[in-house]
């Protein structure tokens, strides 16, 4: 993992997997509070309280491909490594949060990497879902919504190549207005 | 160009590519789709599975293919990552390992161009990736 879109990218999938219809990732940078936090909301399954407890254990997983299941350690060692935490909400039938916190100036905070073109990534390759992408810096808010884009789009298919370059610019563009 | 910052901006954008796939449309039978889906886990991501997913939407249509582009989890081949599983219309699904750009090309030009096979299918004892 470089870098926090594709820490985005591997918690997402989680959601995915769990059948969840709605992602929400919210991206909140404050200077002033030198925070970056990080929360990727679904309603999926979700997790009962004891598979909660463990999925912070590399050794953990539901998956039977395969024997240790890395996503969720890793956010949360590279959170740890700034001085932030992660923390995991979940219930059964009721969803999972999953929020990561890091020291935004600290050496070690990955960097942010791509985010427009991973949340229109996220939005292109799961027609059936809403991703809702939440920008929060001291200076603003920005929100996308794949759902509200679809609407707009009409016929016209989101994953068009054409369509996916003019989302990412416009992702784009509006995190450069309130980037801190 | 203008600077796109709302859907609104979006506006001819969507109408030249509307234009574009209803004059496709027009030309060829729309048959079933091929379906390409790209490993989204832990690994695949850390080996390029983004990357290796941009280049199939971005390429595929230039070379008329149509296909549909979606994204899995993981396949259980850690040691092949990015893994990329291919159905073509009333065919088996085969799975492709190692998919960097460069393969995900090699995979448009000759199996879904050509129909000939490419290095780096996956064996498998089948069975559906999504676990
Ligand atoms: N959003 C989620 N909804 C439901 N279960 C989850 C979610 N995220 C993680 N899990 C559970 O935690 C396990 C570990 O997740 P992770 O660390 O990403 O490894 P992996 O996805 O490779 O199994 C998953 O196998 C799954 O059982
Ligand atoms: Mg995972």
């Amino acid at each position: 993992m470089q870098n926090l879109s594709d820490h985005i990218m591997d918690i997402a999938q989680n959601a995915i997997r769990a059948n969840a219809t709605r992602v929400e990732i919210d991206v909140e940078e404050s200077e002033a509070r030198d925070a970056l936090v990080l929360v990727i909301r679904d309603n999926g399954d979700g997790m009962d309280a004891d598979t909660v407890q463990r999925v912070t254990d590399p050794f953990f997983t539901s998956r039977t491909t395969r024997k240790v299941g890395l996503g969720v350690p890793l956010l949360k060692q590279n959170a740890e490594a700034t001085g932030g935490r992660l923390s995991i909400r979940s219930a059964p039938g009721k969803g999972t949060a999953v929020e990561a916190t890091f020291s935004r100036s600290h050496l070690d905070r990955p960097p942010v990497g791509d985010i427009a073109g991973t949340i229109v990534l996220l939005a292109a390759a799961n027609p059936g879902m809403e991703v809702r992408y939440r920008y929060v810096t001291d200076k603003g808010t920005y929100t996308f919504s794949s759902g509200e884009t679809r609407t707009f789009l009409g016929d016209t298919p989101l994953d068009d190549p054409e369509i996916v370059a003019a989302l990412r610019e416009m992702i784009a563009e509006n995190i450069k207005d309130i980037q801190v | 160009m203008e600077k796109i910052k709302t859907l609104a901006d979006l506006k001819r954008i969507k109408e030249n590519v509307q234009a574009k796939i209803d004059l496709r449309e027009k030309s060829e039978q729309s048959g079933e789709l091929i379906q390409i889906k790209v490993a989204m886990a832990t690994c695949g991501i850390a080996a390029g599975s983004k990357e290796v997913m941009n280049y199939f939407i971005d390429h595929l249509e230039e070379n008329g293919i149509r296909a549909v582009v979606t994204q899995t989890g993981c396949m259980g081949y850690c040691y092949a990552e990015p893994t990329v599983e291919i159905t073509k219309p009333g065919r088996e699904p085969i799975v492709f390992g190692e998919v960097t750009t460069k393969r995900a090309g090699e995979i448009i030009q000759k199996y879904l161009k050509n129909d000939e096979l490419v290095e780096g299918i996956i064996p498998v004892n089948y069975h559906t990736i999504q676990e």
